[in-house]
């Protein structure tokens, strides 16, 4: 049947109310006792319309009255309109009070109410009975129900008693419209909040929820265990209330089969249970939280907005205690290190200084462990920038005073003291997955005795059984950028054994061919979207619509209910034909999630998908002023007449195809260059191996034994036997690289031998692997007393048979963290730990020394520091203000420290001193670096594209780098790095073709000058200057579309695709103006 | 194309409303904005938002000209620093935007007027807070009309 509303024609069905139909066609009706979820009650008579049968015309409520075929409906009429104002001050004389009453009245031209107050003035309660109908109808419980009469009707329990049969679920307040309703005053039960998982309990959320905002898939989910449709069959709210009929309660999770080649575990880890550990009160006193707590109440999406408040008072804390090694390096607890503690500690104290400058961090830790790559400086800044403070110790235990501020007690050298803070953060360890165990027998693979997943250090990828892959922090604790390499790692392992398969189950798609649309005038169609009622429930989306029509080159324009449907899709395909449309306009959501999904439809109707252009009016508009309909209106339109003008003078764009040559390079011979050779070759591509030593091997050559008791010389051997006798790794010894041109999948470079003969090679992608070298030191005597060695050289003595030493000293931190080097070195704690327990083992009565800064045993390597304690390696601490001293009296060797915690002075006279030394970067890391074109660190090693989330990869495409030419990191890591470049690298070259981007930067040559800023401004080197025409060229397969050399270029002669300068010009116009071109 | 003819008249029926012009980088703080709808952050309507790819493609140009076409307010917000889709757009952006903000002073426009903020895909709130702050600002000062064309 059909009715009229408002003067348009609305198909509608019996059975229907004027208020659904209204609704569903976008019109805006006021309600305040109606819901969705619940049958029609037309209590406070807000939804009246006026409605017109044949002659008759009668005021009606929408929400009761059902439609009949040709009736006519007004909702704004001033009949209408006057009768809605006298209801409000009806409902403003009952409740005078209420915010939320008052709020509504005043948007409906109400201010004062003409009518006595009779009853209390307080009365929030409006008896809409929504509380009541949701308790019977929905939750069937009945605890609530209207009781009395006249001026005493009221919703209460029975006989006004507190109710036992409320099942506190809380719906009652969910739904009132003035928050009249109180749980507390219906039941003495306390209500059990359901407690967000995401922000760590700190606040509740709904049995029907997305689980972060980020989440993938972004939409809802159902906890069925605390649902009260599963729980008790009752409730069904959310599938009354979604229009696209997505809630379908029978789903059953299914199990499917699928036939897999190999598998991957990411299981992840599982924070430590600070509440373990009683001494620190976690769980007894509110104001202690755990450091992933803390991070929530950092956020500014967490529960408190980003603004750290006490839970006990809801105050702005000002000392914060950080305890370091909750649940690590403990006996009782974790033996071992979680990795990630003093990082992420550090972190949340710079954050907390940067949102609230008054807090006083206070970090109590037992080493620093800042390892990673330009992790100390980011200690120095936090100690001297930020006035983070630390204190070197083991925290002992935490009491609570009466206002619930923190007594902490510690012991600092030797010394106990205590000191009181508001509020402390416990740096939790990470634990091995709650379920490892279960998945180790599922799937047969070893755990180790932490229940991480056992991996050796020469396979860090590989569980113990074949085919089956491991990353992340599953296999041991680890931060975020070896977890991102770790990651890519394994994907390379897996695919490899699979790598004959590929691309076997991919179906192309056919599109039509596009239409040619140069020189056509712009033929715009415009899809308002209604979004159910997401948008339109607040924009006027019919006006919006009609006005679109009236924009200049629009000629056609609908509305749809849900314009991203399957049906609408074929409906916009339907009017680009019918219309010949070379322009689509939708306005809807976002660009962010649906611009690929019309692009589509575009494509498949023979238009070029970059004439499309999106215009946000609900994620942007509707849902951000929703009390604010006509005004969300207006800008609806604005921001149509802006999507105009951009769509007017959109162009059909092309992504370029180049060739990609099916091979790589490698730089680099040694572990890290051997394993990616041999990756990249297993995967059915051809590698130049470039190495400029006599021998393969690079700095594996220098171990001769590791911790975990695997032999490195064996498997030196095996390695190197492997690349020799693979057939499509040319490996290149004695030579070096003099010359690199090109770019992604076309690169070609000159190697040149020791007889300096000259070869040139062409490949798709590059791998540095150059590796670093130990330093040789310029301090404590080194090279002028043989008795003084480094840590390597110390390794390649004790591999001869005549090793013998009584008494030996190590210094750690030689030519790291000092002022002329500032990084740690990462390896030479654990470097240092081996070869004292290889000295212990060979002469259990020797005496080693270890001098140290911080004991940087990250990891499962703590275990290893702990046996060397217990096997008598003595460790002193020493720090910059008083380094050692080491000289030589009448042929003695002597070595003198400051002992901190007895505050002594202490020498030792051994017969062997050893060195840690740093690990260097190699010193034609700056030749390569300029002939990559890619950039360095402060520190001289190669510098990725983001030291987090990018780890193997430069910023320039098909550049990629991994090992000590990182930065310094041992063997299992070295080996995860390799295989992740190598696993980048095999993502180019198994495509026949790099495709660019459609919205890349070009160059107007007739208006370049050849000055060469925007050389030096693209971050990814896709510009350069013809050396013919001096005249800026852009490589269409780097262009990453930024536009920074547009706003850069002096002469305006670069322009970006779809973002040109008159084009955003042209929308200014439009937005402000009202006009344009 | 005069598409209203009659601007004037339409500005005297109500009251003013600042009209802001919020350039948004399509990785960061677009995304900002769209959380902000997601979890329902209300925050006045008067930002009228102009995706760029990146903050860095924000020619200097592009405030002076929503200036002259009569904007109350000018918004750039791109991803925090370090955390730039493009690596260092978002710094070039803050390098243009000192010396723009200095120059927009020099013409005789207010400063509060032209800001810059940093606004991650995960704050929403603070997209609306950084809009209704900038619109207050906007409505104390009252409308823009030194550089608007008559």
């Amino acid at each position: 049947m059909k009715i009229t509303i408002d003067d348009r024609e609305i198909e509608a069905e019996k059975g229907q109310t004027i208020l659904e139909v209204a609704q569903k066609a976008g019109i805006e009706i006021p309600t305040l006792c109606y819901n969705k979820a619940l049958s029609p009650y037309g209590a406070c008579r807000l939804c009246t319309v006026e409605m017109t049968k044949g002659k008759r015309s009668k005021l009606v409520t929408a929400c009761t009255y059902p439609v009949e075929d040709g009736i006519t409906v007004k909702t704004k009429s001033e009949r209408v309109l006057k009768a809605r104002r006298v209801i409000m001050e009806l409902l403003l004389a009952r409740c005078p009070n209420s915010d939320e009453i008052k709020e509504l009245a005043a948007r409906m031209g109400v201010v004062k109410s003409r009518f006595r107050t009779l009853g209390d003035p307080t009365e929030k309660c409006i008896l809409c009975g929504l509380c009541v109908r949701t308790c019977q109808e929905l939750m069937e419980v009945n605890a609530i129900g209207f009781a009395g009469r006249g001026m005493k009707r009221d919703i209460t329990t029975p006989f006004d008693k507190l109710s036992d049969i409320c099942t506190t679920c809380g719906a009652c307040e969910f739904v009132c419209p003035t928050n009249s309703i109180k749980l507390n005053e219906i039941t003495g039960k306390k209500p059990v909040p359901l407690l967000s998982e995401f922000n760590m309990g700190l606040i509740s959320r709904p049995a029907i929820y997305k689980p972060f905002p980020q989440a993938v898939p972004n939409v809802p989910k159902i906890d069925r265990d605390n649902c009260m449709h599963f729980l008790k069959g009752s409730c069904g709210a959310c599938e009354r209330f979604c229009d696209a009929k997505a809630i379908k309660y029978d789903q059953e999770d299914e199990t499917e089969k699928l036939d897999v080649g190999s598998i991957i575990l990411a299981p992840g880890f599982n924070e430590f249970d600070p509440s373990l550990k009683r001494e620190y009160g976690y769980g007894i006193y509110p104001n202690v939280v755990s450091s992933i707590e803390f991070e929530r109440l950092l956020s500014a999406s967490g529960p408190s907005g980003g603004h750290v408040q006490r839970p006990s008072d809801g105050k702005t804390p000002k000392k914060i205690a950080f305890i370091q090694c909750v649940g690590s390096r403990d006996a009782n607890t974790n033996e071992y290190c979680s990795s990630v503690c003093c990082m992420y500690a550090i972190k949340e104290a710079i954050v907390i200084k940067e949102h609230a400058p008054g807090v006083e961090p206070h970090i109590f830790f037992m080493d620093i462990r800042a390892f990673g790559k330009e992790f100390d400086d980011y200690y120095t800044r936090a100690k001297e920038e930020y006035d983070v403070r630390f204190t070197r110790c083991r925290a002992a235990n935490v009491e609570e005073t009466e206002n619930n501020d923190l007594i902490l007690s510690y012991v600092e050298n030797g010394e106990p003291k205590e000191e009181k803070f508001d509020f402390a953060v416990l740096s939790v360890g990470l634990e091995a997955p709650r379920d490892s165990q279960e998945l180790s027998e599922k799937l047969g693979i070893e755990l180790n005795k932490y229940n991480f997943c056992s991996t050796k250090t020469f396979s860090p990828l590989e569980t113990s059984k074949p085919g089956v892959y491991v990353c992340g922090v599953f296999s041991g604790p680890k931060d975020i950028p070896d977890t991102v390499a770790q990651a890519s790692g394994a994907a390379v392992k897996a695919s490899s054994l699979i790598s004959s398969e590929r691309g076997k189950l991919v179906t192309i798609k056919e599109y039509p061919p596009e239409k040619k649309i140069e020189g056509a005038a712009p033929r715009i169609g415009v899809f308002v979207c209604h979004c159910g009622i997401n948008i339109g429930g607040v924009v006027d989306v019919p006006a919006v619509t009609e006005y679109a029509r009236t924009l200049p080159n629009v000629v056609y324009g609908e509305d749809n209910l849900y314009t991203c449907s399957q049906d609408t899709q074929e409906r916009i395909k339907e009017q680009i034909k019918e219309q010949d449309l070379n322009r689509v306009i939708v306005a809807s959501c976002t660009p962010r999630t649906h611009e690929p999904l019309f692009q589509e439809t575009l494509r498949e109707a023979g238009l070029n998908p970059y004439l499309f252009e999106f215009v946000n009016i609900r994620d942007q508009c509707s849902w951000v002023h929703m009390h604010e309909p006509e005004r969300a209106t207006e800008k609806a339109k604005d921001l149509v007449r802006m999507g105009v003008a951009k769509a007017r003078l959109l162009e059909p764009l092309q992504r370029e195809k180049t060739e990609v040559t099916p091979s790589a390079l490698v730089l680099g011979g040694g572990l890290s260059g051997m394993i990616a050779a041999l990756e990249i070759a297993k995967q059915g591509f051809e590698v130049h191996l470039v190495e400029k030593e006599s021998d393969l091997g690079g700095n594996l050559r220098k171990l001769h034994y590791l911790l975990s008791g695997e032999d490195p010389k064996k498997k030196l051997k095996e390695l190197i036997k492997e690349v020799e006798e693979n057939q499509r790794i040319h490996a290149y010894t004695n030579t070096i690289v003099t010359n690199v041109e090109g770019y992604i999948g076309n690169f070609k470079t000159t190697l040149m031998n020791k007889n300096e003969n000259k070869v040139e090679i062409e490949h798709g992608a590059v791998v540095v692997a150059t590796g670093g070298e130990e330093y040789k030191p310029k301090e404590y005597l080194y090279g002028e007393d043989t008795r003084v060695i480094t840590q390597l050289e110390l390794e390649e003595k004790m591999s001869e048979s005549n090793f013998e030493t009584q008494k030996v000293v190590m210094i750690q931190c030689v030519g790291s963290r000092n002022d002329e080097r500032t990084y740690c070195s990462r390896v030479c704690c654990a470097q240092a730990i081996k070869n004292a327990l290889k000295i212990k083992e060979k002469n259990p009565d020797s005496n080693v020394y270890i001098l140290y800064k911080d004991v940087r045993a990250y990891g499962f390597n703590e275990a290893y520091y702990k046996e060397a304690s217990e096997n008598g390696v003595i460790f002193f601490r020493y720090d910059d203000e008083n380094k050692p001293k080491v000289e030589r009296e009448n042929g003695i060797l002597k070595v003198s420290f400051l002992e901190p915690i007895l505050n002594e002075e202490f020498a030792i006279e051994p017969d062997l001193l050893v060195l840690s030394a740093a690990t260097l970067p190699p010193k034609g890391n700056e030749y390569l670096a300029k002939m990559l074109k890619v950039p360095l660190s402060k520190d001289g090693f190669f510098l990725e594209a983001h030291m987090k989330l990018r780890p193997v990869e430069f910023a320039t495409d098909g550049i990629f780098l991994c090992g000590l030419a990182h930065s310094p990191k041992p063997v299992d890591e070295s080996i995860s790095q390799a295989c992740a470049a190598a696993s980048k690298v095999c993502t180019i070259l198994s495509k026949p073709f790099v495709e660019g981007e459609g919205i890349i930067a070009r160059v107007n040559e007739a208006l370049c000058s050849g000055c060469g800023l925007c050389v030096e401004i693209c971050p990814y080197k896709a510009i350069s200057l013809d050396e013919k025409t001096e005249k800026a060229t852009i490589n269409s397969a780097l262009c990453k579309c930024c536009g920074a050399c547009v706003a850069g270029c002096r002469m305006g002669a670069i322009q970006q695709k779809g973002f040109e300068d008159r084009e955003i010009l042209n929308v200014l116009d439009a937005a402000l103006l009202e006009e344009f071109a | 194309m005069n598409v209203i003819t009659n601007v004037e008249e339409k500005a005297t029926e109500k009251v003013w409303e600042p009209k802001i012009i919020a350039f948004l980088c399509n990785w960061c703080s677009y995304a900002g904005a769209d959380l902000a709808g997601v979890s329902r952050i209300q925050y006045p309507p008067t930002v009228r938002v102009i995706r760029v790819m990146c903050t860095g493609r924000m020619n200097p140009s592009f405030v002076i000209k929503a200036f002259q076409n009569g904007a109350d307010g000018v918004l750039v917000a791109g991803c925090h620093p370090g955390d730039c889709h493009y690596i260092q757009g978002n710094l070039y952006a803050r390098r243009r935007y000192s010396i723009l903000a200095g120059l927009i002073e020099f013409l005789g426009i207010e400063r509060e007027r032209f800001m810059m903020s940093w606004v991650s895909a995960s704050e929403g709130g603070k997209f609306a807070k950084v809009v209704t702050e900038l619109t207050d600002r906007v409505k104390k000062l009252g409308p823009q009309n030194q550089l608007r064309r008559p």
